[in-house]
């Protein structure tokens, strides 16, 4: 294991991700940054088996493109962590802002507490690789919006209403949002259909609360009982009745 | 039924005196216009869409189409076109949907303007003897360079931007893999890649087997991050964002379930028969410092080693937004008039939203200039480039380059039916079905499509030449060579060119 400190006090994003493939380069498998303060596009199209552990508060787009690291980070995020990320993982033992996970394609994000509107907009899932977001807090508005593949596991830790705004899953066409306890159903967006989650497929999200319990020191058990709605589209071809050929 | 059948839309007629029986159009055409009967080819009309497949095929020269064989009573206003859409609306409740570009009878800009030729004074220059420079670079140019004299040697100073070098100013816009077939891509890719320029590969990822011309592949990045991964950026001679396209500004894109094959949904990264659906927006862009935001993180992603381009419709803000676009990092603006092509679009907006590109690329030019920016980005014209003097006509307006689309697809058969989005291209370009993609071949395509740009070049150099420009340099943005004939005055104040005689 090698391991591999950065100070990224007064530092550029650029040079602070030059460090990081240098680092990465040399064969670090432990990267751990210290104030780090809005600093973005961190770990942007990185590749590598390391773990990057970010103390303060990221800028946007942390993970963009990365394929293979982990990001922990102790703080929030800005918007758009795991924007278009290809695999790999991010940790956040905070909240996130808008768009996270927005169009991401493998690998997984966990969030401690709430994120911003548009979280896991445009997720997307080709043969093996499946992103999941899993949310311990609660979402705003058109969490899953576009969503053509992958999991969202949402859970309210704190108030039980995760979905607390409308056009939840609004556009989806594949893949689905599993949401513990209850659906004000005038938050289900257009082309979303809900109903209970079949004990076949809690035994998918089994799994993801304990590794999400894990990774902040929660007792996961006790959601292990609850009731989980699950959102998949009304139809894999929303827009297919719109449109008549000229001739 | 109560509104009966109309018209029909294309007649076929057969020669049977000159048809010999080869049924070489029954095999050619996939709508299924034609079959063979009793010793006589039998025709059903109605189903024609005029890709003319039939008449290249046919050695006999037998087969005649008419359009619109059936007049309606003729009216100005309510064009059987007008009319066969409310029918079909009627009929149907939805959307219209058309291939191709702007099928409106707008005038022309380009056909309204003429260009300068040397008499006399400041003679002419003859390509055959002298050299012309037509290399162009794209991307940012500083503003001054600066030098430092290291042991008596002179050594630059500033640091450059990456650029592309275009040994001549016309690329092949962006078609992505799925609105063409792989042999239609491969075709452009080999072209390009022979004559020194650049192919974009639209929203649909990069197909293995043009790995071998990626040095000459600008990879599309556009709302549906379809195909994007750290690979295929890293792949790419330069990386474009798409906000918008000029056969449908304002819209993202579809690309039904059933031309989601195998091979397209690997490029593509999504399931095999999902709807491949590209958002209006960008999710992570609201504004132009989110635009910067996603320029940036391509920079970061690639280690600023390649030029990022930002597509955007000509639309009436066009030159504020390429304002917008040259402050946020962009090497290049893409601006895609409304007479680009598309695979499919709501007729509506392929007909009526947009503006020209002409008006489009002297505002933005002039909004560049004014803002002492213009060197921050290049300015690349799309939609509706036909000849080589649009090409010169439109770089005199400010372009730096073109992209072309049809005029590339023309090259290698296609006959402007304006029906790509039935996905039975006869001509093996807009189709991904395996037995019509077979029926282009990529060696004689290319050779085609490398034709037309070699021919466009030179046609380029004759007409610099004979406007005693030998270096593309000295005509870009040269609106002195540009003259206005029967242009009103509002349009020649926004050209900023003269009329003729002045």
């Amino acid at each position: 294991m090698v391991k591999v400190s950065i100070d990224a006090r007064q530092m550029h994003y650029t040079p602070l991700n030059q460090v990081i493939r240098q680092a990465v380069a040399a064969g670090a498998t432990e990267i751990e940054i210290d104030h780090v303060m809005g600093q973005r596009f961190i770990a942007d199209g990185l590749r590598g088996d390391v773990t990057i552990t970010i103390h303060g508060v990221p800028g946007g787009d942390l993970g963009m493109f990365m394929s293979g690291p982990t990001c922990i980070v102790h703080g929030n995020c800005e918007h758009a962590p795991g924007n278009t990320m290809d695999a790999g993982k991010i940790i956040i033992h905070g909240s996130a802002g808008d768009a996270v996970a927005h169009s991401m394609r493998g690998g997984k994000i966990f969030v401690r507490d709430d994120i911003g509107y548009r979280g896991g907009i445009h997720m997307k899932q080709y043969l093996e690789k499946r992103p999941i977001l899993v949310i311990g807090g609660s979402a705003r508005a058109f969490l899953g919006e576009y969503m053509a593949g992958g999991l969202i596991l949402i859970l309210g830790r704190k108030t039980g209403r995760p979905a607390i705004d409308r056009g939840l899953g609004s556009g989806i066409h594949g893949g689905k949002i599993v949401i513990r306890g209850g659906l004000d159903e005038i938050n289900l967006g257009v082309g979303a259909t809900v109903s209970e989650l079949p004990d076949s497929e809690m035994t998918e999200i089994i799994p993801l609360i304990r590794e999400f319990s894990g990774y902040f020191g929660l007792e996961g058990e006790e959601f292990l009982n609850d009731r989980y709605l699950r959102i998949t589209p009304a139809s894999a071809r929303p827009f297919a009745s719109k449109y008549s050929w000229e001739v | 039924m109560s509104i009966g059948s109309v018209p029909l839309r294309y007649k076929i007629t057969v020669d049977h005196d000159q048809c010999m029986l080869c049924g070489r159009c029954v095999e050619s055409c996939p709508y299924g216009v034609f079959r063979i009967d009793r010793e006589k080819i039998h025709v059903n009309s109605r189903v024609c869409v005029a890709c003319h497949r039939c008449i290249a095929m046919c050695p006999r020269d037998a087969i005649d189409l008419t359009e619109r064989p059936v007049d309606y009573r003729s009216h100005p206003l309510w064009t059987p076109q007008v009319r066969e859409s409310i029918y079909n609306q009627a009929r149907s409740g939805k959307i219209l949907l058309s291939g191709m570009g702007n099928a409106m009878d707008y005038p022309v800009i380009f056909d309204r303007l003429v260009l300068d030729a040397c008499q006399v004074t400041n003679p002419s220059i003859d390509p055959l003897r002298e050299p012309m420079e037509l290399r162009t670079y794209i991307g940012k140019k500083p503003s001054k360079l600066e030098f430092q004299k290291v042991n008596g040697d002179m050594v630059l100073k500033t640091s450059l931007s990456p650029n592309l070098m275009l040994e001549t100013p016309i690329m092949i816009g962006h078609m992505s893999y799925g609105a063409i077939s792989l042999n239609a891509q491969q075709s452009l890719a080999r072209a390009v890649k022979e004559i020194g320029t650049y192919m974009g590969t639209g929203e649909g990822g990069l197909h293995e087997s043009i790995y071998p011309y990626q040095d000459h592949m600008i990879v599309q990045v556009a709302s549906g991050r379809f195909g994007v991964d750290i690979n295929y950026l890293e792949r790419g001679a330069a990386i474009e964002i798409k906000i918008g396209q000029g056969a449908k500004p304002g819209l993202g894109g579809h690309l039904p379930g059933e031309k989601i094959c195998a091979d397209v949904s690997s490029t593509r990264m999504i399931p095999e028969g999902s709807d491949a659906i590209s958002p209006a927006p960008h999710h992570d862009i609201y504004s132009i410092e989110d635009l910067k935001q996603l320029v940036l993180s391509l920079k970061e992603a690639i280690e600023w080693k390649k030029p990022v381009f930002v597509k955007i419709a000509a639309v009436h803000n066009s030159a504020a937004i390429a304002a917008g676009i040259a402050r946020s990092g962009a090497d290049a603006v893409v601006i895609d008039g409304f007479r680009g092509g598309t695979g499919a679009a709501p007729r509506v907006f392929r007909d009526h939203v947009g503006i020209p590109i002409e008006a489009a690329i002297a505002s933005v030019d002039a909004k560049l200039r004014s803002q002492g920016i213009r060197n921050e980005v290049s300015i690349i014209a799309s939609g509706g480039i036909r000849e080589s003097p649009d090409v010169a006509k439109i770089i005199a307006l400010g372009a730096d380059a073109v992209y072309i689309g049809t005029a590339a697809l023309v090259a290698m058969g296609c006959r402007v039916c304006g029906t790509c989005y039935r996905g039975l291209c006869p001509w093996g370009i807009a189709t991904q079905r395996p037995d019509l993609v077979a029926r282009l071949d990529p060696d004689i395509a290319s050779a085609n499509v490398m034709n037309l740009i070699h021919a466009w070049t030179l046609e380029l150099s004759e007409l610099m030449g004979a406007a005693g420009i030998n270096s593309i340099e000295s005509l870009r943005g040269n609106r002195d060579r540009l003259r206005g004939y029967l242009l009103d005055e509002g349009i020649m104040r926004i050209l900023d060119v003269k009329m003729v005689g002045a």
